[in-house]
C-alpha cells in the first residue's frame, strides 16, 4: 500500500468511526439485494425456443423421406398413419382443412392454420412424442417437420429441412394472425 | 366434431349428480361420494347406482371416523391425532371433475362452484389445466434462469427467491377455455361444467420488477419467453410491459407453498391474463424484442373469426359473473326465501356492478357483495328472492370499473362468430321450472 493510499485508509476509518451512530440511527435504502448466480451461454446449453427468426435452430438436417419412418416409429401410433390424427388419444390431425378456416366447420392443422414453421420444429423438440417428450435427436426432429409439412404440400417432397431453409417456409396461413384488436 | 358435439360428450350429470340443496341444508354425502377418487367423471357416474350403504371411507381430502349418536357424551379425538395436517370434514365431499377425458395428462379438472363458500377457493379445489401431467419437482434442485437481453444473466435457487421482497395479492385465475361449449347454445349442466375453470386465490411472491432489477432488464418494451420445467415445457411469450406493471414470481398460494398442480415450487402469476399464460413450474425467463410465437400462442389461445382471421395474443380476461346459486341441476325444494348468490370478476380491474333478473332480463336488480371488490380479482355477489312457485328465469350481468358491461350470448356471436373457442363471457342463464328443477338455458 503507498503511504498516500494509507493515510487515506486511515481517515476513512476514523470518518466511519465518527458517523457510525448516526449511520445506525438512519439506514440507507438497499438499492439491490443482488442475490442470484450471474451464468454464462454454457449454462444455458440445455434451453432452447426457435422463433420465426430461426434464431437457435441446431445443426442438423432432414428431409421428408428421412422422416417417414422417423414419423411411423414415433408418432404414428397417436397421430394416425395418414395424420388424420386420434380424437380418443386426444391427439390432433397434423394436416388437412386448408381453405376450411372461413367456413362453418374451421379444420386447424398444422397445415391450415399454423403461421409459422418454426413453431413445429420447437414444438416436437420440446414436447413430442407426447409420451417420450424430448426423446428424439435435431436430425429425427428436422426429419418428421420435413415429414409433416411435406405431406401437407407446403414444401416439396425432396426439399431438406435444416437451420437455413426452415425459417424461409412459407405457411398457407401465414397471413392469418392478427393482434388481440378488443379496444378497453 | 362440432364445438356443441364435444360439449355434449364432455358434459356428466344427470339426476344421480343433482347438487340440490333441499332447504338451504347442507347436502348428507352418499355412499358412492366415498368413492369420487378425483378421476374421469364417468368412473364416478358408473358407480353412481352400485353403493347405498352409510360410507365407511371418506371423500377425497378428508379422513373417516365413526360418527357417534351424541357427540357430548363420548370424548373427542386428541390433539394432534391427524399428524398435524388438518383435513376437511368427512361430510364435506366437493370434488374437482374433470368433464373431458380424452387424454388425461393434456386435460383440466373444474372447480365445485356451486359449492364454494366466500371468495377463496380452497387450494384442493382450485381448477387444473396441464398440458402433459403434474411433474414432481424438488425445490432444493429447482431453478429460474433469466437470460436473453439483460446485462447480467442469472440463475436464482428457490432460497434467492424467497429472500427478495415479497407481496401478497388476492387474483383470479380462469383459462380462456372456460365456458367454451356455452358458445352457440346452453350446454353444460352444472355451473362445475359451465364455469368451473374459474378459482381464486390469495399468492405470495416476488414481483416481477424486482427481478427485472436483479438482473438488469435492458428494456421497457419487448417480450419475455417464460417457460416451465413440466413435460410439455410450455412456452408462452408475455410482454415486458406486463411483466413490469403486475406480474408475480409466485410461491405462497393462500398461505402455504403453491400445490403441485398450480406450479410448486413457482409460478408465473400475471393478474388478469388468461390462464394458460400463468407458467407453471417455472424454470426459465428469456427477454427479447420479438414474440417467440410459440405452439400455445398460434395452434392454440387464438380466437378465430368468421373471417378466417384468428385473434393473436388476446390477453386480459373481460368482464364475467355467474349465478352459483340456484344453478344447474339443483331443485328448489318449494316457493318462499331464497338467497340468489353467484361470483363476478373482471382481468381488467374491479367488478363495480352486479345486476341480477329473475325475468330473463326483462327487469334488474342491483346485487349486494359480501366482500369488497379488489382489483382483477372474484367478488361475491348476492340477491334477497322471494320465489313463487312459477317459472322464472335467472341472469347476471356485471360491469368493471373501465365501464364495459358483460354482454350477452347474441352479442357475442355477432361480434366474434361462432368459431372463437376461446374467451366466452356471455351472460349465463338458469330456468326454474314450477317443481324447482333448475336447468340451463337460452334466456
Ligand atoms: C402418445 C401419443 C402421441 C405420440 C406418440 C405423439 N403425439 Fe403429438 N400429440 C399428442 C397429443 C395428445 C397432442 C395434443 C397435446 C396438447 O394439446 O396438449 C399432440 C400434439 C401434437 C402437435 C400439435 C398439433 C396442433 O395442431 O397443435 C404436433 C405438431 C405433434 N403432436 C407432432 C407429433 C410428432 C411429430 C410426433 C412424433 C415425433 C408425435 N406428435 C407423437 C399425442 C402424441
Amino acid at each position: 500500500m503507498s503511504p498516500l493510499r494509507f493515510v487515506y485508509s486511515f481517515l476513512l476509518v476514523l470518518v466511519t468511526l465518527a458517523r457510525g451512530a448516526s449511520v445506525r440511527a438512519d439506514p440507507q435504502p438497499i438499492a439491490l439485494p443482488d442475490l442470484g448466480q450471474a451464468i454464462t451461454e454454457g449454462d444455458l446449453a440445455g434451453y432452447f425456443a426457435i422463433p420465426p427468426s430461426g434464431a437457435g435452430l441446431p445443426p442438423g438436417g432432414g428431409t421428408p423421406a428421412q422422416g417417414e419412418l422417423a414419423y411411423a416409429n414415433h408418432c404414428a401410433a397417436c397421430h394416425g398413419d395418414k395424420m388424420q390424427g386420434m380424437p380418443a388419444l386426444g391427439a390432433p390431425a397434423l394436416t388437412g382443412g386448408r381453405g376450411s378456416l372461413a367456413t362453418g366447420k374451421p379444420i386447424k392443422t398444422v397445415e391450415s392454420y399454423w403461421p409459422y414453421p418454426t413453431t413445429l420444429f420447437d414444438y416436437i423438440k420440446r414436447a413430442m412424442p407426447f409420451d417420450a417428450p424430448g426423446s428424439l435427436t435435431n436430425d429425427e426432429v428436422y426429419a418428421v417437420t420435413a415429414y409433416i409439412l411435406a405431406s401437407g404440400r407446403v414444401i416439396e417432397s425432396s426439399e431438406l429441412i435444416d437451420a437455413s431453409t426452415l425459417p424461409k417456409v412459407a405457411m398457407p396461413n401465414r397471413d392469418g394472425f392478427i393482434p388481440d384488436p378488443r379496444q378497453h | 366434431m362440432t364445438v356443441i358435439e364435444m360439449a355434449k360428450r364432455n358434459s356428466t350429470g344427470g339426476p344421480d349428480e343433482c347438487p340440490c340443496r333441499e332447504g338451504m341444508f347442507p347436502r348428507i354425502p352418499q355412499g358412492r361420494r366415498a368413492l369420487l377418487l378425483g378421476g374421469g367423471s364417468t368412473v364416478a357416474a358408473g358407480l353412481a347406482n352400485a353403493v347405498t350403504a352409510a360410507p365407511t371411507s371418506a371423500p377425497p381430502g378428508a379422513v373417516w371416523y365413526e360418527t357417534p349418536p351424541d357427540p357430548t357424551k363420548v370424548q373427542g379425538r386428541p390433539v394432534g391425532s391427524d399428524g398435524g395436517y388438518g383435513t376437511r370434514s368427512q361430510f364435506e365431499s366437493a370434488v374437482r371433475r374433470v368433464y373431458s377425458p380424452a387424454n388425461l395428462y393434456t386435460s383440466g379438472s373444474l372447480t365445485p362452484l356451486a359449492d364454494m363458500i366466500g371468495n377463496t377457493t380452497p387450494s384442493g379445489l382450485h381448477y387444473e389445466r396441464h398440458h402433459n401431467g403434474v411433474p414432481t419437482i424438488d425445490p432444493t434442485r429447482h431453478t429460474l434462469v433469466v437470460h436473453g437481453e439483460v446485462r447480467t444473466p442469472k440463475r436464482f435457487t428457490m432460497t434467492d427467491i424467497r429472500r427478495l421482497p415479497s407481496v401478497t395479492r388476492r387474483h383470479f385465475l380462469e383459462c380462456s377455455g372456460n365456458t367454451y361449449p356455452e358458445w352457440l347454445a346452453p350446454t353444460g349442466k352444472t355451473v362445475q361444467s359451465t364455469h368451473g375453470l374459474l378459482s381464486t386465490s390469495e399468492w405470495t411472491g416476488v414481483q416481477f420488477s424486482v427481478l427485472a432489477r436483479e438482473v438488469g432488464l435492458k428494456f421497457e418494451g419487448g417480450w419475455v419467453l417464460a417457460e416451465g420445467a413440466d413435460s410439455a415445457v410450455m412456452t408462452r411469450s408475455i410482454p415486458v410491459e406486463k411483466l413490469m406493471r403486475d406480474a408475480i414470481l409466485a410461491y405462497g398460494q393462500n398461505g402455504e407453498a403453491i400445490r403441485p398442480e398450480q406450479g410448486y415450487p413457482l409460478r408465473l402469476l400475471l393478474p388478469g391474463f388468461e390462464g394458460n399464460t400463468n407458467i407453471k413450474w417455472l424454470r426459465r425467463l428469456e427477454v427479447s424484442d420479438k414474440p417467440f410465437m410459440t405452439r400455445e400462442e398460434t395452434s392454440k389461445y387464438s380466437d378465430l373469426m368468421p373471417d378466417g382471421k384468428a385473434w393473436q395474443f388476446v390477453f386480459e380476461m373481460d368482464a364475467k359473473s355467474v349465478i352459483t346459486f340456484p344453478s344447474g341441476e339443483m331443485r328448489l325444494p318449494g316457493a318462499g326465501y331464497y338467497e340468489i348468490t353467484g361470483l363476478a370478476w373482471s382481468g381488467r380491474g374491479r367488478v363495480s356492478k352486479v345486476e341480477v333478473s329473475t325475468d330473463g332480463g326483462a327487469n334488474w336488480t342491483a346485487a349486494s357483495f359480501d366482500n369488497s371488490p379488489e382489483p382483477i380479482c372474484t367478488v361475491r355477489f348476492r340477491l334477497p328472492w322471494m320465489w313463487n312457485g312459477q317459472k322464472a328465469v335467472l341472469l347476471s350481468r356485471c360491469a368493471d370499473e373501465t365501464g364495459y358491461v358483460q354482454p350477452s350470448r347474441e352479442q357475442l356471436l355477432a361480434a366474434r362468430g361462432a368459431n372463437a373457442y376461446y374467451h366466452y363471457n356471455g351472460i349465463q342463464s338458469w330456468y326454474v321450472a314450477p317443481d324447482g328443477r333448475i336447468t340451463n338455458v337460452a334466456a
